[in-house]
């Protein structure tokens, strides 16, 4: 009776009037502008997950021309510009967190050194401040070598030949020679954002249609409910593809000058397939929640764990394992590793195959059981 | 009743040119001397670009009843709203009851002797409250005590026949219950001046005469009160003794019912609506003539048999069973939710049938049969069009999803266009359109693909009598013409009377069918009113003799209704203030902790009642939590490394055995050449390639310093900068146990050493750090945004109609409200703390107290910052996503959770001072983790108290005390 052609005429019909709909929805346009630009930008640019402006503090009981030395080493952008306290003052600063760093040099350190009694200086970190303790440290330990070598080189030719290292170590960044978090923190914000855009999107689309009452007046016209969730599948993931696509191009690589090391059509297409679970995942929860407040809360509870757990902010390796596991079945996990495989590392649909395949299967699978629910929750609705 | 005795002025200074005798009403002398129970001199409102009401002159005396006429969105309710004092003035002066609406103050002082009764059926009720606990809730906002309150509302619930139903939820009262729980909620106060906005619209016809009814005895028992109803049913504003006809924001005429038809010279209201109309608006007006039914032999076009719906133990509509020929129009009459809106979806097949089943055209209907959809078109109750679209792209989206002919699309599209009088609106949005040509465009909509049968929910609510009658037009001609079958649903009982055949439901059932004119002779009634209020009070036969109670009851607590507050037999022993009508009422000025008990109490049982907020509440940190506290890791484990050993010498590998003991890595299969290993890295499989030159062992003994690449993934680079200081020191280890293998001794590359101390976190795990962070996070997140939502959704249900017309303040409404958030969120704090320390094993290694407080004062300003951005958004879902995004964002950037705010410069430095997270978050990591107390942290505690002085005062600030 239906045949194909009539399906697809009504599913693209359809489709078209959403992104009519959404083009006098002014506050969600606001939101996709806002959420592929700026935030973007912001995201690239305000915080910094390597060492920046970390605060330390000195305690300088020596005051001598190698205390002196080191305590120039601290440079920025790494390091604030070193701040001297007392020693009474340590436990005082290092409680209110004023500094994450505070070195000890005691009295007598410079003597000690030219006498060869190997003095130790001391260095509290606040091991509270995780993400700049670790990496801080391995900076102020290089800085503090590298000024007490070049300090003995000027001092003796016996020194500075202290130590010769037996074997060399190179150590260097593949696809980010600069370790610059901008590169990443950009491309992982657009990651968030389709998630988070294509999820409003696809389930304000439908519950506006249940609020407005419209979604009656589909159903009782020679529609498949199959055809109604499509036409918003494919509508508001259209938008959002546009929009990371532009976002990548004109912020990611113009603005930011971030280089893409990989296809970006290859990328895009990747987009497009977890495209179907993320809007799949709007309309089942819309299918879920009896009204806009309800879907909105609902959305962050399951928004915010896919954002933070997903690899986009913090290596997914560390996680429990349990959480791994369970991580494996959202396709949100694939996605990112596809984005980083693709964009950074330059990896082809060679490389990347099976996390297509993840994202394909999981998110089809996904795909039906949200059309199964969208058509039995429209079955019973009684507004 | 009353005899008109006072003079009302017309609407002499009114812009519309006053129809014949407008303005001379006959009557009557001076006002005795004494005030006008309400003043409005040239008061003008607009919505936008709307002109909703234009210089509006009108003086109401007190102790009688006036009726505002006129269809919906005339300004009727803007009116009623400025008297009320619920609406801000715009222009002109109102005043009521002495008080200038204008003056906040004089407002408060008035307000206790107002009672407004907003539109919608229980709009300023809480429907998640049983009737006890409304009423309850408002006898607090007046102040009363807990002995008076119980007085009054025994006396309410008794006179109203509402007394066996108070413990049952408002949301599930019938509409006629609900508006008589509206009016026991306006009455509890005692007031002088009632306002009722179309307070019987959509109840059913003898509810409605018994609201009425009730009406009239508290009048009787209180004949200072002065009433003020409006109403779109011209049929029972014939009852009040003064009328007052309004259309489009101006007055066209007012006085007795009597005095409208002589003076048009008409026979019903409507008539004499139409007639009071300018001319320009009824020109093209004739009196509806429907042209009878030609007798068909043909089998029923819809027909259904014993149809049921049941939803849980609710039965929606109870075996319903009619059979409609083709072409005939059929009606469906009944109050709101009494089943016609369920019957209709059966119908359609958009809804299952329980129970019964439903033919059209002979086939059984069922969702499933699309072809079937084609021959049927559909006008769901609301408009039902996409509003975002324009009338153009409506129907021509329609015309195609029905897969009219290509070539035929634009000729059927101009025809309806003419036909329905589109032609002038296609390329507006359907959304600008004014109602009445909203309604054509559904209708034109519904029958794009020329259908046999149409059914109508409801198609004419809200739509003047011009509208309406050239909607019906429209209908006439369908079904005569075309001979298309016509179901439509009505609570209008004019329009009823037009159709072919109506059936009478109340309740689910259907209690007769016939034609109006058999049903009236059946019942022996010169209405068909009379015929369904005489249908009704047999169908519910068991609640006869309960409504014989209720007028017995009526009768009965006339005076004790008075008594409340005036009768001499008061039995409450409280002295009264009686001085010049004034109200007994004692409302506490100033602040008063029961008025903000009211709201508190309120709250808390919403938010109980309410499964997936309170689930949000709760389980929302049960699931955040873990998820936040074991997903944000800062530790850099598990790496997974491979080698590409080039030299395969005992020398290389012994430097390979550094990397592979360290806890941080793990080892994958050996690399064999660089194709391999630039595809394992690409595909992520590898954070860490170290490569060894072939000739490395060969040169390592030679001392020729052989050299070693490492290569790390750079993708995220805050753990390649990790794993390069773990290499390095893998490397470093290499390096001193080489010197000691080869020459015996310990060396240490430098003459100085650094010796590192993690302070407060020995083993340097993140979760010491996440876990305190995690719990403040959630803290500011979970409250605030509840809390929001709470504030918004009285907004948007209509419910802060209440703050606006009672003694409440802004203070204690906000407060009221706030403190089941703060409780909410030290249960919050209290789960979370538990987790911390059972779950993840995260002690308080500090001042328990501390945290404590801080939790307190930090949930305290959290709630606070959820109020603020309530006070200023309209939506729920705005208030959400905004307060989501003002509170995560800066929360997780510049609250020291991710850089310390020590490194912060200056604009996020700036930032994280003012909000409060950085604050708590200090205290949190410090009390946990840190082993802090009081002593270090009191200036994180001087800041947080500080928070919750200055949101509230901005909330007060932006809250408004008034609509606009």
């Amino acid at each position: 009776m239906m045949n194909i052609r009539h399906r697809l005429e009504n599913i693209y019909r359809l489709g078209i009037k959403e992104l009519f709909s959404l083009r006098q929805d002014m506050v969600l346009i606001a939101l996709i502008i806002w959420a592929f630009s700026f935030a973007i930008y912001t995201a690239a640019t305000g915080l910094s997950h390597d060492l920046h402006n970390a605060s330390i503090a000195i305690v300088d009981q020596d005051r001598s021309q190698l205390s002196m030395r080191i305590q120039d080493g601290f440079q920025e952008p790494y390091f604030k510009k070193p701040v001297r306290i007392d020693y009474s003052q340590i436990d005082r600063v290092m409680d209110g967190g004023d500094y994450t760093f505070v070195l000890v040099i005691p009295a007598g350190f410079e003597a000690d050194v030219i006498a060869g009694h190997q003095p130790e200086i001391q260095l509290n970190i606040d091991a509270t401040a995780m993400m700049q303790a670790g990496i801080g440290e391995s900076y102020i330990t290089s800085i503090f070598s590298q000024e007490i070598r070049t300090w003995m080189g000027g001092k003796t030719q016996a020194a500075a030949q202290n130590a010769p290292s037996p074997v060399n170590l190179v150590l260097r960044y593949a696809f980010n020679p600069n370790a610059e978090s901008a590169w990443f923190t950009s491309v992982m914000e657009i990651i968030n954002n389709v998630t988070m855009l294509s999820i409003i999107l696809a389930g304000a689309a439908l519950i506006r249609e249940r609020e407005h009452g419209t979604i009656e007046h589909l159903l009782v016209m020679p529609l498949a409910p199959f055809e109604i969730m499509m036409a918003k599948v494919w509508a508001n993931g259209l938008i959002i593809l546009a929009a990371s696509g532009l976002s990548l191009i004109f912020v990611v690589e113009l603005l930011l000058q971030v280089p893409i090391a990989g296809s970006e059509t290859l990328f895009l297409f990747g987009t497009m397939l977890y495209l179907f679970f993320a809007t799949a995942l709007g309309i089942f929860l819309a299918t879920l929640a009896q009204s806009m407040p309800q879907f909105g809360l609902l959305f962050m509870l399951v928004v915010l764990p896919m954002r933070l757990l997903s690899g986009g902010y913090t290596p997914t390796e560390s996680q429990p394992q349990l959480m791994q596991w369970i991580m494996e079945f959202v396709p949100s996990t694939h996605y990112v590793t596809i984005a980083q495989s693709i964009l950074y590392r330059n990896a082809g649909l060679e490389i990347v195959w099976p996390e297509f395949a993840m994202v394909a299967g999981i998110g089809g699978l996904f795909f039906a059981f949200a059309a199964f629910r969208f058509r039995k929750s429209i079955a019973v609705m009684r507004n | 009743m009353t005899s008109p005795r006072n003079r009302h002025p017309g609407n002499n200074g009114s812009t519309s040119p006053a129809p014949p005798g407008a303005g001379d009403i006959p009557g009557s002398g001076p006002d005795n001397g004494k005030h006008p129970a309400v003043t409005v001199r040239g008061v003008s409102h607009v919505y936008g670009n709307t002109q909703a009401l234009s210089e509006i002159d009108l003086t109401l005396s007190a102790g009688r009843i006036y009726g505002f006429i006129g269809p919906d969105g005339v300004g009727k309710s803007t009116l009623l709203g400025l008297i009320a004092g619920a609406r801000e003035v715009q222009s002109g002066d109102v005043t009521t009851l002495d008080g200038d609406m204008r003056n906040a103050r004089e407002r408060s002082r008035t307000s206790p002797r107002i009672a407004y009764m907003p539109q919608g059926l229980g709009k300023n009720l809480y429907m998640d409250l049983t009737v006890r606990e409304n009423l309850e809730f408002f006898g607090r906002l007046f102040g009363q005590k807990k002995s008076e309150r119980k007085q009054r509302i025994d006396r309410l619930v008794t006179a109203t026949g509402l007394a066996p139903f108070t413990k049952r939820p408002a949301g599930n009262l019938s509409g006629g219950m609900k508006q008589k729980l509206g009016l026991c909620c306006a009455l509890i106060h005692d007031p002088d001046i009632l306002i009722l906005d179309e307070p019987t619209t959509g109840v059913d016809p003898l509810s409605r005469q018994q609201f009425w009814d009730l009406i009239n005895d508290i009048r009787q028992s209180r004949p200072t009160m002065t009433v003020l109803v409006a109403t779109a049913y011209m049929d029972e504003a014939s009852r009040f003794d003064h009328l007052i006809a309004m259309n489009d924001g101006v007055i066209l005429a007012q006085g007795s019912a009597q005095h409208l038809l002589e003076s048009t010279d008409t026979k019903n209201l409507e008539a004499a609506f139409i007639a009071l109309l300018p001319e320009d608006q009824r020109k093209d007006h004739q009196e509806l003539v429907i042209p009878p039914r030609p007798q068909s032999g043909d089998k029923p076009a819809i027909e259904a048999e014993g149809l049921t719906r049941r939803f849980g133990d609710f039965t929606a509509v109870d075996h319903v069973s009619f059979r409609i020929e083709k072409g005939e129009i059929f009606g469906f009459l009944g109050s709101n939710g009494c089943g016609k809106t369920t019957t209709m979806k059966m119908l359609t097949g958009l809804l299952p049938a329980s129970e019964g089943k439903a033919w059209l055209f002979g086939e059984p209907s069922s969702g499933k049969d699309l072809k079937m959809r084609e021959r049927v078109g559909y006008m769901s109750q609301a408009f039902s069009l996409y509003a975002e679209l324009t009338v153009r792209q409506n129907l021509d989206l329609h015309a195609r999803l029905f897969h009219l002919p290509k070539d035929r699309v634009a000729a059927r599209i101009d025809d309806l266009s003419d036909q329905f009088g589109l032609s002038h609106y296609m390329d507006d949005l359907a959304e600008k359109l004014p109602l009445g040509v909203r309604q054509r465009l559904s209708l034109a909509v519904a029958i794009i693909h020329s259908p046999e049968i149409l059914i109508l929910d409801e198609p004419t609510s809200g739509v003047d009598p011009i509208a309406r009658d050239d909607f019906w037009q429209l209908l006439i001609d369908l079904s005569r013409k075309q001979g298309v079958t016509i179901f439509i649903s009505t609570h209008f009982m004019n329009e009823a009377a037009r159709c072919d055949r109506i059936s009478l439901m109340h309740a689910g059932q259907v209690l007769d069918s016939d034609t109006p004119d058999a049903l009236r002779e059946k019942r022996g009634t010169e209405t068909l009113e009379e015929a369904f209020i005489a249908y009704l009070k047999e169908a519910t036969g068991a609640q006869e003799k309960a409504d014989d109670q209720i007028s017995q009851n009526n009768d009965d607590t006339t005076l004790s209704l008075a008594g409340t507050g005036h009768s001499k037999g008061n039995s409450d022993p409280r002295p009264q203030s009686n001085n010049n009508g004034e109200t007994g009422n004692k409302t506490v000025p100033g602040f008063s902790p029961r008025r903000l008990w009211a709201y508190s109490l309120r709250e808390t049982m919403g938010l109980l009642r309410d499964p997936i907020r309170l689930v949000f509440a709760l389980l929302g940190t049960l699931i955040l939590m873990p998820v936040f506290g074991l997903g944000i890791t800062f530790d850099v484990e598990n790496l997974t490394y491979a080698a590409l050993d080039r030299d395969q010498t005992p020398e290389s590998r012994t430097y390979l055995e550094g990397l592979a003991g360290s806890r941080y890595f793990t080892e994958k299969a050996p690399i064999r050449n660089y194709d391999e290993m630039e595809r394992r890295i690409k595909s992520g499989e590898l954070a860490l390639v170290v490569e060894i030159p072939p000739d490395f062992g060969h040169k390592l003994q030679q001392g020729r310093t052989p050299e070693i690449a490492a290569t790390i993934d750079g993708t995220m680079p805050f753990r390649a900068e990790t794993i390069h200081g773990y290499v390095q020191g893998i490397h470093q280890k290499y390096v001193a146990d080489h010197a000691l293998r080869e020459t015996g001794n310990t060396i240490a590359p430098l003459p100085a050493s650094i010796q590192t101390r993690y302070r407060y976190n020995q083993d340097f795990k993140s979760i010491y750090a996440i876990v305190p962070s995690v719990i403040a996070l959630l803290l500011v997140f979970i409250p605030a945004v509840l809390m929001a939502v709470g504030v918004v959704r009285e907004k948007e249900l209509g419910s802060i109609t209440n703050l606006y017309v009672t003694p409440v303040s802004r203070f204690e409404f906000l407060l009221g409200k706030q403190i089941p958030y703060i409780a909410l969120g030290m249960t919050n704090f209290a789960l979370m703390t538990f987790l911390a320390i059972v779950a993840f094993g995260v002690p308080v290694k500090g001042s328990f107290p501390a945290l404590l407080l801080g939790a307190f004062l930090f949930v305290v300003s959290t709630t606070g910052l959820g109020l603020l951005i309530s006070s200023f958004t309209k939506t729920q879902i705005a208030a959400l996503f905004g307060t989501a995004i003002a509170t995560m964002i800066p929360s997780v950037m510049f609250s020291g959770m991710m850089q310390p705010i020590s490194s912060l410069e200056a604009g996020p430095r700036v930032l994280s001072m003012i909000i409060p997270t950085s604050h708590f978050m200090t205290i949190s990591v410090g009390t946990f983790t840190k082993a802090l107390g009081f002593m270090q942290l009191y200036p994180q505690f001087l800041i947080l108290a500080l928070f919750f002085p200055v949101l509230t005062g901005l909330s007060m600030l932006l809250l408004p005390r008034q609509e606009r």
